[in-house]
């Protein structure tokens, strides 16, 4: 199956979020930060400070994943996503500032789905639980920030071929409502 | 009496943590390839699919099946004529532990509940002892994540809700959790005892292997009911819709007070891992 797939890279053009609908499966390569609760909670305390991100978010995905340790000889460990919902709260300010794609698992809040409407912008799920397959995607890993908060601090992966699947779309279609509806006996 | 020395536990738990976070049982497999024939979504299979490629993989490449690979959650259950020798039991626990978590290379997911600052070594485990006939020791180690584990409550329902009451319970959980316990997922119901009864219960009902129906008639026929409506549902694998929800629903029960109803749901995502020995 994987071979027939569309593949998609980083950064995120406007054209490329576009063309994407919920339920299709894509293989994402280019460059990826990882953040989760912790980084977020810094990335709106240095903004709300004046600060920068420590990246340039323009275009780019953020991976809500808390690796663990990478074993002797490997890039990372085992890397699946967390539940984005923590999130929520933190994800339409980044969007409003130019991030154009999220990775992770489970359902967003009605604001970030309306900032991935106005601002052109995707939710991508990563299965859930398949850290060991996910880690297989990936190709080097660089902490770039907060290596203080451990399997939480901001690591830039280089992926190939990471498997995902659209979940909600710029055109406001969601695959954990459609999906449900479909199949709800 | 017989005598059971700490280092020895020690090394059993640390083999267990690693061993089952890196190995899915091949009872959940055999659970998922049969979930792959019952889905009835394209997407829900390519999931499913995935799921069985990461379990490959993690054996392959000996790294953990999911990178929450939990808060250390044990069961010892100590025969009552063994004697524990060379030091502290919980110590021991604690010991295997903290050098699985090391020398797995595994994720450290414990932290103080308001700094959030983690304990560094995935310590303390969460501990269940309880002592039966014997002069050994079993030692059940169940690594759960975060993200299912959210899911779960306990839950004083008034005596004239009775069976449906239950029932409508578990279904609410579900469908609160949706995509986000990792469906497909296991469901341990624990009903009656008191307060804290019920929530050891309903984790000891995610211990029962899959497939395994209850010994009463009544909660067998209910567990199937259960996992009836969960897969109807929608929810599918992974939250993306399809007719696998669920693999299984374990439920335990215990008498309860006169006055009282207690129920408590606890759900396992599809990464259920869990490994047992005995000394």
């Amino acid at each position: 199956m994987t071979t027939d797939l569309r593949r998609i890279t980083t950064p995120l053009t406007d054209d490329v979020t576009g063309s994407l609908t919920a339920g299709e499966k894509v293989l994402l390569s280019g460059f990826i930060h990882t953040a989760r609760d912790a980084a977020h909670k810094r990335f709106i305390e240095t903004l709300d400070a004046g600060g920068d991100l420590p990246f340039d978010i323009r275009g780019q995905i953020i991976y809500y994943c808390g690796p663990a340790p990478a074993p002797p000889g490997k890039v990372i460990g085992s890397c699946g996503p967390t539940t984005s919902s923590r999130m929520d709260v933190y994800a339409p300010r980044l969007i409003a500032m130019g991030l154009r794609g999220m990775i992770g698992k489970g359902k967003r809040s009605e604001g970030v789905k309306g900032a991935l409407r106005e601002f052109r912008a995707v939710y991508f799920g990563a299965t859930g639980g398949a850290g060991a397959l996910l880690a297989r995607a990936v190709v080097a890993a660089d902490v770039i920030a907060y290596e203080d908060l451990g399997p939480e601090a901001v690591v830039r992966l280089e992926v190939r071929d990471m498997p995902l699947f659209v979940i909600n779309d710029v055109h406001g279609n969601d695959l954990y409502l459609e999906g449900i509806e479909r199949y709800r006996k | 009496m017989r005598e059971i020395h700490v280092d020895d536990i020690v090394s059993v738990v640390e083999r267990l943590f690693i061993d089952a976070n890196i190995s899915l049982p091949e009872a959940m497999y055999g659970a998922i390839r049969d979930a792959i024939e019952k889905e009835s979504s394209p997407v829900g299979k390519e999931v499913l699919r995935e799921l069985l490629r990461n379990a490959d993989t993690a054996r392959e490449e000996h790294m953990p099946i999911c990178q929450d690979t939990g808060l250390a959650v044990t069961f010892l259950e100590i025969g009552q004529d063994a004697h524990v020798v060379g030091g502290d039991l919980t110590e021991a626990v604690t010991e295997g532990v903290r050098r699985a978590y090391r020398n797995g290379y595994l994720r450290k997911s414990c932290c103080h509940p308001f700094s959030r600052k983690n304990t560094g070594d995935n310590t303390p485990p969460i501990i269940h002892t309880k002592i039966v006939p014997g002069d050994g020791m079993k030692i059940t180690v169940l690594p759960k994540g975060g993200g299912s584990e959210n899911y779960g409550e306990v839950r004083m329902l008034m005596p004239a809700e009775g069976k449906e009451g239950v029932k409508a319970f578990v279904l609410e959980m579900v469908r609160k959790g949706g995509p986000n316990p990792c469906p497909p997922i296991t469901v341990g119901v624990g009903i009656g005892g008191n307060f804290e009864t019920s929530a050891l219960l309903s984790k000891e009902a995610l211990m029962v292997p899959v497939g395994t129906r209850n010994d009463d008639e009544e909660l067998a026929a209910m567990e199937r009911e259960l996992l009836e409506e969960i897969n109807a549902t929608g929810i599918g694998p992974q939250g993306y819709g399809g007719t696998v929800t669920a693999l299984d629903v374990h439920i335990k029960m215990a008498p309860c007070h006169l006055a009282s109803l207690p129920v408590a749901v606890n759900i396992q995502c599809h990464a259920h891992r869990i490994g047992e020995a005995l000394l």
